[in-house]
Protein backbone atom coordinates (compact mmCIF):
# COMPACT_ATOMS: atom_id res chain seq x y z
CA UNK A 1 0.00 0.00 0.00
CA UNK A 2 1.21 3.50 -0.83
CA UNK A 3 0.28 6.93 0.40
CA UNK A 4 0.12 9.62 -2.22
CA UNK A 5 0.05 13.36 -1.76
CA UNK A 6 -0.92 15.73 -4.54
CA UNK A 7 -0.53 19.49 -4.36
CA UNK A 8 -2.28 21.62 -6.97
CA UNK A 9 -1.41 25.27 -7.56
CA UNK A 10 -2.42 27.89 -10.13
CA UNK A 11 0.17 28.07 -12.92
CA UNK A 12 2.79 30.83 -12.69
CA UNK A 13 1.40 34.03 -14.13
CA UNK A 14 -2.23 32.94 -13.79
CA UNK A 15 -4.31 35.19 -11.62
CA UNK A 16 -4.97 33.63 -8.21
CA UNK A 17 -7.77 35.71 -6.64
CA UNK A 18 -7.76 33.75 -3.38
CA UNK A 19 -4.01 34.00 -2.92
CA UNK A 20 -4.21 37.70 -3.68
CA UNK A 21 -6.96 38.22 -1.08
CA UNK A 22 -4.96 36.39 1.60
CA UNK A 23 -1.91 38.45 0.68
CA UNK A 24 -3.98 41.63 1.11
CA UNK A 25 -5.23 40.43 4.49
CA UNK A 26 -1.69 39.63 5.67
CA UNK A 27 -0.54 43.11 4.69
CA UNK A 28 -3.43 44.63 6.64
CA UNK A 29 -2.43 42.56 9.68
CA UNK A 30 1.05 44.03 9.52
CA UNK A 31 2.90 41.04 8.07
CA UNK A 32 4.96 43.19 5.72
CA UNK A 33 7.49 40.38 5.48
CA UNK A 34 4.99 38.03 3.77
CA UNK A 35 4.47 38.15 0.01
CA UNK A 36 3.66 36.06 -3.06
CA UNK A 37 0.83 34.07 -1.50
CA UNK A 38 -0.55 31.38 -3.75
CA UNK A 39 -3.57 29.32 -2.88
CA UNK A 40 -4.16 25.78 -4.05
CA UNK A 41 -5.42 22.38 -2.99
CA UNK A 42 -3.89 19.47 -1.12
CA UNK A 43 -4.99 15.86 -1.49
CA UNK A 44 -4.00 12.68 0.33
CA UNK A 45 -4.95 9.27 -0.93
CA UNK A 46 -3.90 5.68 -0.51
CA UNK A 47 -3.10 3.62 -3.55
CA UNK A 48 -3.17 -0.12 -3.70
CA UNK A 49 -0.46 -1.18 -6.13
CA UNK A 50 2.15 -3.90 -6.43
CA UNK A 51 5.13 -1.69 -7.14
CA UNK A 52 6.21 1.86 -6.40
CA UNK A 53 6.44 2.48 -10.13
CA UNK A 54 2.85 1.39 -10.73
CA UNK A 55 1.60 3.52 -7.82
CA UNK A 56 3.52 6.54 -9.08
CA UNK A 57 2.05 6.16 -12.57
CA UNK A 58 -1.49 5.91 -11.20
CA UNK A 59 -0.99 8.85 -8.84
CA UNK A 60 0.26 11.09 -11.64
CA UNK A 61 -2.58 10.04 -13.92
CA UNK A 62 -5.16 10.87 -11.22
CA UNK A 63 -3.47 14.22 -10.54
CA UNK A 64 -3.38 15.15 -14.22
CA UNK A 65 -6.77 13.83 -15.25
CA UNK A 66 -8.95 14.64 -12.25
CA UNK A 67 -7.36 16.61 -9.42
CA UNK A 68 -5.93 19.41 -11.56
CA UNK A 69 -6.98 21.31 -14.65
CA UNK A 70 -3.84 21.48 -16.82
CA UNK A 71 -5.12 24.63 -18.56
CA UNK A 72 -4.71 26.72 -15.42
CA UNK A 73 -2.99 24.57 -12.79
CA UNK A 74 0.16 22.61 -12.10
CA UNK A 75 0.58 19.77 -9.65
CA UNK A 76 3.28 17.92 -7.78
CA UNK A 77 3.06 14.41 -6.36
CA UNK A 78 4.87 12.55 -3.61
CA UNK A 79 4.53 8.89 -2.81
CA UNK A 80 5.53 6.85 0.22
CA UNK A 81 5.15 3.17 0.93
CA UNK A 82 3.14 2.34 4.06
CA UNK A 83 2.65 -0.93 5.92
CA UNK A 84 -0.82 -2.45 5.59
CA UNK B 1 -37.71 20.85 -31.94
CA UNK B 2 -36.75 18.52 -29.12
CA UNK B 3 -34.22 19.68 -26.54
CA UNK B 4 -32.50 17.31 -24.14
CA UNK B 5 -31.74 19.00 -20.82
CA UNK B 6 -29.08 17.11 -18.89
CA UNK B 7 -29.68 16.98 -15.14
CA UNK B 8 -26.69 16.49 -12.86
CA UNK B 9 -26.93 16.22 -9.07
CA UNK B 10 -26.80 19.91 -8.14
CA UNK B 11 -28.12 21.34 -11.41
CA UNK B 12 -30.56 24.10 -10.52
CA UNK B 13 -31.41 25.83 -13.79
CA UNK B 14 -32.77 22.70 -15.47
CA UNK B 15 -36.38 23.68 -14.83
CA UNK B 16 -35.73 27.29 -15.87
CA UNK B 17 -34.40 25.97 -19.19
CA UNK B 18 -37.41 23.70 -19.56
CA UNK B 19 -39.72 26.64 -18.83
CA UNK B 20 -37.99 28.94 -21.32
CA UNK B 21 -38.00 26.33 -24.08
CA UNK B 22 -41.33 24.64 -23.43
CA UNK B 23 -43.65 27.25 -21.93
CA UNK B 24 -42.23 30.35 -23.59
CA UNK B 25 -41.01 29.04 -26.93
CA UNK B 26 -43.30 26.00 -27.35
CA UNK B 27 -40.54 23.47 -27.91
CA UNK B 28 -40.41 19.88 -26.71
CA UNK B 29 -38.01 19.09 -23.91
CA UNK B 30 -36.79 15.99 -22.14
CA UNK B 31 -34.76 15.72 -18.96
CA UNK B 32 -31.79 13.40 -19.29
CA UNK B 33 -30.35 12.11 -16.01
CA UNK B 34 -26.56 12.27 -15.82
CA UNK B 35 -26.34 8.54 -15.10
CA UNK B 36 -27.79 7.63 -18.50
CA UNK B 37 -25.40 6.32 -21.12
CA UNK B 38 -27.36 7.35 -24.21
CA UNK B 39 -30.30 9.38 -25.51
CA UNK B 40 -32.48 9.25 -28.59
CA UNK B 41 -34.27 11.64 -30.93
CA UNK B 42 -32.81 14.83 -29.56
CA UNK B 43 -32.21 17.91 -31.72
CA UNK B 44 -30.07 19.87 -29.27
CA UNK B 45 -28.51 19.31 -25.87
CA UNK B 46 -28.63 21.82 -23.03
CA UNK B 47 -26.18 21.60 -20.13
CA UNK B 48 -27.92 23.84 -17.61
CA UNK B 49 -26.51 26.01 -14.85
CA UNK B 50 -26.20 25.11 -11.21
CA UNK B 51 -23.63 23.50 -8.97
CA UNK B 52 -23.15 20.00 -10.27
CA UNK B 53 -21.58 17.85 -7.54
CA UNK B 54 -21.54 20.89 -5.29
CA UNK B 55 -18.77 22.45 -7.40
CA UNK B 56 -16.40 20.20 -5.41
CA UNK B 57 -12.86 19.99 -6.75
CA UNK B 58 -13.57 22.57 -9.49
CA UNK B 59 -16.88 23.57 -11.09
CA UNK B 60 -17.70 20.92 -13.70
CA UNK B 61 -14.70 18.75 -12.83
CA UNK B 62 -16.71 15.79 -11.57
CA UNK B 63 -19.74 16.22 -13.84
CA UNK B 64 -17.53 15.82 -16.89
CA UNK B 65 -16.97 12.17 -15.89
CA UNK B 66 -20.72 11.45 -15.66
CA UNK B 67 -21.78 8.60 -17.96
CA UNK B 68 -24.00 10.94 -19.99
CA UNK B 69 -21.01 13.07 -20.98
CA UNK B 70 -19.71 10.30 -23.24
CA UNK B 71 -23.03 10.44 -25.09
CA UNK B 72 -22.86 14.24 -25.20
CA UNK B 73 -19.36 13.96 -26.65
CA UNK B 74 -20.54 11.54 -29.37
CA UNK B 75 -23.48 13.87 -30.10
CA UNK B 76 -21.16 16.87 -30.37
CA UNK B 77 -18.67 15.02 -32.54
CA UNK B 78 -21.42 14.01 -34.94
CA UNK B 79 -22.41 17.68 -35.30
CA UNK B 80 -25.27 17.92 -32.79
CA UNK B 81 -25.70 21.34 -31.21
CA UNK B 82 -24.72 21.59 -27.54
CA UNK B 83 -25.25 24.69 -25.41
CA UNK B 84 -23.68 24.90 -21.96
CA UNK B 85 -24.95 27.67 -19.74
CA UNK B 86 -22.90 28.79 -16.71
CA UNK B 87 -22.08 25.49 -14.95
CA UNK B 88 -22.76 23.88 -18.33
CA UNK B 89 -20.01 26.07 -19.83
CA UNK B 90 -17.68 25.00 -17.01
CA UNK B 91 -18.47 21.33 -17.74
CA UNK B 92 -17.69 21.88 -21.44
CA UNK B 93 -14.27 23.42 -20.76
CA UNK B 94 -13.44 20.76 -18.15
CA UNK B 95 -14.34 18.04 -20.64
CA UNK B 96 -12.24 19.63 -23.36
CA UNK B 97 -15.22 20.14 -25.68
CA UNK B 98 -14.42 23.86 -25.47
CA UNK B 99 -10.98 25.45 -25.00
CA UNK B 100 -9.91 27.47 -21.97
CA UNK B 101 -11.01 27.31 -18.35
CA UNK B 102 -13.26 29.20 -15.95
CA UNK B 103 -11.51 30.45 -12.85
CA UNK B 104 -12.78 32.05 -9.68
CA UNK B 105 -14.08 35.60 -10.30
CA UNK B 106 -11.41 38.25 -9.99
CA UNK B 107 -13.11 39.86 -6.98
CA UNK B 108 -13.74 36.46 -5.31
CA UNK B 109 -17.42 37.20 -4.88
CA UNK B 110 -20.50 35.61 -6.34
CA UNK B 111 -21.92 38.00 -8.93
CA UNK B 112 -25.64 38.07 -9.70
CA UNK B 113 -26.24 40.99 -12.01
CA UNK B 114 -27.59 42.00 -15.33
CA UNK B 115 -24.96 42.30 -18.05
CA UNK B 116 -24.83 43.69 -21.55
CA UNK B 117 -23.36 41.40 -24.16
CA UNK B 118 -22.08 42.26 -27.58
CA UNK B 119 -22.75 39.68 -30.27
CA UNK B 120 -19.27 39.34 -31.76
CA UNK B 121 -20.27 36.62 -34.19
CA UNK B 122 -23.83 36.28 -35.44
CA UNK B 123 -22.94 33.60 -37.95
CA UNK B 124 -23.24 30.74 -35.48
CA UNK B 125 -26.23 28.48 -35.00
CA UNK B 126 -26.60 30.02 -31.53
CA UNK B 127 -26.71 33.66 -32.62
CA UNK B 128 -28.09 33.58 -36.16
CA UNK B 129 -31.19 35.53 -35.08
CA UNK B 130 -29.04 38.43 -33.87
CA UNK B 131 -27.72 41.31 -35.92
CA UNK B 132 -23.94 41.88 -36.09
CA UNK B 133 -22.79 43.72 -32.97
CA UNK B 134 -26.24 43.54 -31.38
CA UNK B 135 -26.28 44.27 -27.65
CA UNK B 136 -28.17 41.73 -25.54
CA UNK B 137 -29.26 42.22 -21.95
CA UNK B 138 -28.89 38.91 -20.09
CA UNK B 139 -28.03 38.30 -16.41
CA UNK B 140 -25.08 36.43 -14.98
CA UNK B 141 -25.02 34.53 -11.67
CA UNK B 142 -21.72 32.85 -10.88
CA UNK B 143 -18.68 32.51 -8.65
CA UNK B 144 -16.35 31.04 -11.27
CA UNK B 145 -16.91 32.79 -14.58
CA UNK B 146 -13.49 34.29 -15.09
CA UNK B 147 -12.64 32.90 -18.52
CA UNK B 148 -8.99 32.09 -19.10
CA UNK B 149 -7.22 31.06 -22.27
CA UNK B 150 -3.55 31.47 -23.15
CA UNK B 151 -2.34 33.87 -25.87
CA UNK B 152 -2.10 31.19 -28.54
CA UNK B 153 -5.57 29.90 -27.68
CA UNK B 154 -6.99 33.42 -27.81
CA UNK B 155 -5.49 33.92 -31.27
CA UNK B 156 -7.03 30.65 -32.43
CA UNK B 157 -10.42 31.70 -31.05
CA UNK B 158 -10.19 35.04 -32.82
CA UNK B 159 -9.06 33.36 -36.01
CA UNK B 160 -12.16 31.25 -36.46
CA UNK B 161 -14.68 33.64 -34.91
CA UNK B 162 -14.88 31.59 -31.73
CA UNK B 163 -15.63 34.59 -29.51
CA UNK B 164 -19.39 34.88 -29.72
CA UNK B 165 -20.34 37.13 -26.78
CA UNK B 166 -18.34 39.80 -24.94
CA UNK B 167 -19.28 41.79 -21.84
CA UNK B 168 -19.92 45.37 -22.94
CA UNK B 169 -21.63 48.60 -22.00
CA UNK B 170 -25.22 49.42 -22.95
CA UNK B 171 -23.79 51.11 -26.05
CA UNK B 172 -21.92 47.98 -27.11
CA UNK B 173 -18.45 49.25 -26.20
CA UNK B 174 -16.27 46.38 -24.97
CA UNK B 175 -14.14 48.05 -22.28
CA UNK B 176 -12.35 46.79 -19.17
CA UNK B 177 -14.87 48.55 -16.92
CA UNK B 178 -17.62 46.34 -18.34
CA UNK B 179 -15.78 43.17 -17.43
CA UNK B 180 -17.61 41.78 -14.37
CA UNK B 181 -15.32 38.90 -13.46
CA UNK B 182 -11.84 39.32 -14.95
CA UNK B 183 -12.41 37.25 -18.09
CA UNK B 184 -9.70 37.43 -20.74
CA UNK B 185 -10.77 39.93 -23.43
CA UNK B 186 -14.21 40.37 -21.76
CA UNK B 187 -15.22 36.97 -23.11
CA UNK B 188 -18.69 35.83 -22.04
CA UNK B 189 -19.36 33.07 -24.57
CA UNK B 190 -17.39 30.99 -27.06
CA UNK B 191 -18.08 28.40 -29.72
CA UNK B 192 -15.87 25.50 -30.81
CA UNK B 193 -14.18 25.42 -34.19
CA UNK B 194 -16.88 23.20 -35.71
CA UNK B 195 -19.45 25.75 -34.56
CA UNK B 196 -21.80 23.32 -32.82
CA UNK B 197 -20.68 23.55 -29.17
CA UNK B 198 -21.42 26.82 -27.40
CA UNK B 199 -20.65 27.82 -23.83
CA UNK B 200 -21.70 31.03 -22.13
CA UNK B 201 -21.74 32.29 -18.55
CA UNK B 202 -24.89 34.49 -18.86
CA UNK B 203 -28.28 32.82 -18.41
CA UNK B 204 -30.51 33.22 -21.49
CA UNK B 205 -33.21 31.16 -19.75
CA UNK B 206 -33.52 33.92 -17.16
CA UNK B 207 -34.21 36.54 -19.82
CA UNK B 208 -37.09 35.06 -21.76
CA UNK B 209 -40.09 37.09 -20.61
CA UNK B 210 -40.76 40.79 -20.15
CA UNK B 211 -41.71 40.21 -16.50
CA UNK B 212 -38.08 39.14 -15.96
CA UNK B 213 -36.82 42.45 -17.32
CA UNK B 214 -35.51 41.20 -20.64
CA UNK B 215 -36.51 38.85 -23.43
CA UNK B 216 -33.11 38.91 -25.08
CA UNK B 217 -32.28 35.37 -24.00
CA UNK B 218 -34.79 34.19 -26.57
CA UNK B 219 -32.46 35.35 -29.34
CA UNK B 220 -30.13 32.51 -28.37
CA UNK B 221 -32.80 29.80 -28.18
CA UNK B 222 -34.61 31.09 -31.29
CA UNK B 223 -31.34 30.99 -33.20
CA UNK B 224 -30.91 27.32 -32.33
CA UNK B 225 -34.50 26.57 -33.34
CA UNK B 226 -34.10 28.47 -36.61
CA UNK B 227 -30.85 26.67 -37.42
CA UNK B 228 -32.36 23.28 -36.63
CA UNK B 229 -35.42 23.98 -38.77
CA UNK B 230 -33.21 24.64 -41.76
CA UNK B 231 -30.83 21.80 -40.90
CA UNK B 232 -30.70 18.07 -41.19
CA UNK B 233 -32.64 17.00 -38.12
CA UNK B 234 -32.26 14.63 -35.23
CA UNK B 235 -29.25 13.01 -33.72
CA UNK B 236 -28.92 9.95 -31.58
CA UNK B 237 -25.99 9.43 -29.25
Amino acid sequence: MFKGVVRVLPKEGILDPQGKAVEGALAKLGYDCAANVRSGRYFELSINAKTQQEAQKTLEEIARRVLSNPVIETFSCTLTEVQN
Amino acid sequence: MRFGIVVFPGSNCDDDCRHALEDVLQQETEYIWHGEQAFNDIDAIVLPGGFSYGDYLRPGAIARFSPIMEAVRRFAESGGPVIGICNGFQILTESGLLPGALRRNEGISFICNNTFLKVENNETIFTSSCTPGQVLSIPIAHMDGNFYIDEAGLERLRGYGGIVLSYCGSDGAVLPEHNPNGSVANIAGIVNESGNVFGLMPHPERAGESILGSEDGNYIFKSIIKSLESGSGRWTA
